[in-house]
């Protein structure tokens, strides 16, 4: 039965102006236009939104997991790259 | 990359769960996780879809327009919860219209409450303020639960569910304030849903043969006799302040575990729903059937043109 | 008739198409072809229903004998709803709720437009309004017209069966008569066979998108501006009314 099912789409809705879009969820539909009248009435029910964004979950690629630590774990240690890792002396203004 | 044993992962995955570290779709998972998510979640999903039809009954014949509105605006929100449900188990791999085929033919089951038949207006004061009210309790601790994608849905859901058991309730107060005839049906309504609304928190917590490994995993955080305890603690005291009767003789305030005793629920009947001899199981799987087979042409065509669309641009 | 009368009449005409079609597509609600066209046809169903509330509570107030929308809505007798033939047929397959659906948001679209900018402010405020709704309904069924047009042959002929079906009831759509008239004359009503150029352009339009015909009979069905209704309509009022005739005189 799956040879008439709709592609999976995700769903990235701005919620006010100023803000990014930001992922809501997924729905099936035929086309993009479909998508994004599908995500406006599923997932902008409660005025949550104000644009919307829709991609074929299909061309999403993600990190693997298995990765997390050489990708992620590296960075931890470069603490010279925050700015509390640098003393400056009492009483220094607009720092 | 040195190879980890199954043993240590599984280690490892129950250390993160421990530690209230979500679980995320591509991160490893033991089997027996994602089978017993996939299987929780689209059970939950299709509870939420069949769940349109007893108040579906209703909507051509509300009482006036307000009701008529707000009803629709809830049952379209069940699907919308369906929706999610069925997004978040996809992550884990589970195709939706395949479960919902298991659905239809009977190998995936749904909330047994839902083959109840509506026999009133009344009932959709009963159903938003029971039935809904007692798959808050259910889903409220669900937003902590350890797999991500269910979490967060769960969060949507009950944001949009803080209206369905207000809106049952309201309905549930006019008609008790109402005629004698609106109370009387509001009592006769009352009678018919209150043992099936205890009846959704499944069997007990001795006979519920999942239970013990949901709760390790946190897929699961309370037992079912727990949350049963704590609806019956809340819902009496808002029957009792609207004037209806709990159709239970022995209800009785219990000082010492401050919880209400109440009567013995009638098991046979619940295992006699699931089994499919409930009142109504065969019209709400013969509706959902229906509305699949009846938009597959639909479904086909709105494929094709997309289709149609992608070659005329390449061209 | 004086002019109260006929604005009356006139925000009942309008109040009823909402509602009719409104009923109609609530019932879909639980059984639409995949579970985000459910939501969507809801929608449409809630701006309708929403529509007609405001309607009726302006006719109400112009009609000045304390009756309340749901009087106006739930307590007349067939003859006295003034909805065309159009709304109130059966929803039949999606095809020809889509196509119901597509000849009647076009007509509305055009009509708000032009409502929105008459001298009764309170039909002004409510077309503007609901113009905005009616703009996205059309949008919806305009695409869906042209999926289930150019889709799949078997999709192609359903479409285009539903469409000849139902072109008979599209002429009443721009039904005008005394009511019409003195309204124009005020610059409350709208004169609608200005309207039907743009509509009939507009469906060539998406037709042609859609590969689908304009049916060449010309023969039309008409009656329900005058309360004379196809045998369906008393089905629906039946639903529509049980509550309000079951248990008369009460709060819910
Ligand atoms: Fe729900
Ligand atoms: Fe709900």
């Amino acid at each position: 039965m799956s040879s008439n099912e709709w592609p999976l789409w995700e769903v990235f809705i701005r919620s006010k102006q100023g803000l990014s879009h930001k992922h809501v969820g997924s729905l099936r539909a035929a086309d993009a236009e479909n998508a994004i009248n599908n995500a406006r009435d599923v997932y902008t029910r409660r005025s949550e939104g104000i644009s919307i964004w829709v991609v074929e979950s299909k061309l999403i690629s993600a990190s693997d997991p298995k990765e997390a630590d050489s990708l992620f774990d590296p960075a931890d240690t470069k603490i010279y790259r925050h700015p509390t890792f640098y003393e400056v002396p009492d009483g220094v203004l607009h720092m | 990359m040195k190879d980890i044993n199954i043993e240590e992962k599984e280690r490892e995955f129950q250390a993160k769960i421990d530690a209230d570290i979500k679980i995320e779709p591509n991160d490893w998972m033991p089997a027996e996780y994602r089978k017993t998510l996939i299987r929780q979640i689209s059970q939950h999903a299709h509870s939420e879809v069949v769940g349109m039809l007893p108040e579906g009954n209703w909507i051509t014949r509300a009482p006036n327009l307000r009701r008529k509105a707000v009803l629709l605006a809830k049952v379209q929100d069940e699907a919308g919860h369906g929706l999610y449900l069925y997004s978040a188990a996809e992550t884990l791999g589970s195709d939706r219209e395949a479960s919902i085929d298991d659905m239809h033919a009977g190998i995936a089951k749904y909330s047994s409450i839902f083959n109840y038949p509506t026999l009133s207006w009344a009932d959709m004061g009963m159903i938003g303020w029971l039935v809904d009210g007692a798959a808050i309790s259910n889903q409220v601790p669900l937003c902590r639960c350890s797999y991500g994608p269910y979490a967060r849905a769960m969060v949507r859901v009950c944001k949009e569910e803080s209206f369905h058991q207000r809106q049952g309730y309201e309905i549930a107060t006019t008609l008790a304030n109402g005629t004698p005839e609106q109370k009387a049906m509001a009592q006769e309504s009352f009678n018919r849903w209150w043992w099936p609304a205890l009846m959704m928190f499944g069997p007990t917590d001795a006979a519920s043969k999942h239970s013990a490994l949901s709760m390790k995993w946190k897929i699961k955080r309370v037992s079912n006799d727990e949350l049963r305890q704590q609806f019956v603690n809340v819902t009496v005291p808002q029957a009792e302040l609207i004037g209806l009767t709990i159709p239970d003789p022995d209800l009785n305030w219990n000082e010492e575990k401050q919880g209400y005793d109440f009567g013995t629920i009638n098991w046979e009947e619940f295992n006699q729903v699931v089994q499919g001899n409930g009142p109504c199981n065969k019209e709400r799987l013969d509706a959902r059937r229906q509305a699949k087979e009846n938009g597959m042409w639909v479904r086909e065509a709105a494929l094709a043109h997309a289709e149609k669309r992608k070659a005329k641009m390449a061209s | 008739m004086n002019k109260q009368e006929a604005i009356l009449e006139y925000t009942l005409r309008i109040a009823d198409d909402s509602l009719l079609l409104g009923h109609r597509i609530s019932e879909w609600c639980g059984h639409g072809p995949i579970l985000e066209e459910d939501i969507a046809l809801t929608n449409i169903a809630l701006d309708l229903i929403g529509q007609a509330t405001n309607f009726f509570d302006y006719a109400a107030k112009v009609q000045g004998e304390g009756k309340t929308c749901d009087d106006l809505a739930f307590l007349r007798l067939e003859r006295e709803y003034k909805n065309v033939l159009l709304v109130e047929q059966k929803n039949g397959h999606f095809g020809d709720t889509i196509a119901r659906q597509f000849f009647f948001d076009v007509f509305r679209k055009l009509f708000f437009e032009s409502l929105s900018k008459s001298t009764d402010q309170d039909l002004a405020a409510i077309a503007e309004k609901s113009l905005k709704e009616t703009r996205y309904h059309l949008k919806h069924s305009s695409e869906w017209i042209i999926r289930l047009g150019d889709g799949t042959q078997e999709s192609h002929d359903k479409i285009q069966g539903s469409v000849d079906y139902l072109w008979k009831f599209t002429d009443e759509l721009f039904f005008m008569d005394q009511v019409d008239e003195l309204l124009i004359k005020e610059n409350i009503a709208v004169d609608l066979t200005a309207l039907k150029a743009n509509w009939k352009s507009y469906i060539s339009e998406i037709f042609q998108e859609a590969t689908l015909n304009i049916p060449t009979n010309g023969w039309q069905q008409a009656g329900g501006r005058k309360g004379l209704h196809s045998e369906h309509m008393g089905y629906a009022l039946a639903e529509l009314q049980y509550m309000q005739r079951a248990y008369p005189n009460m709060q819910w």
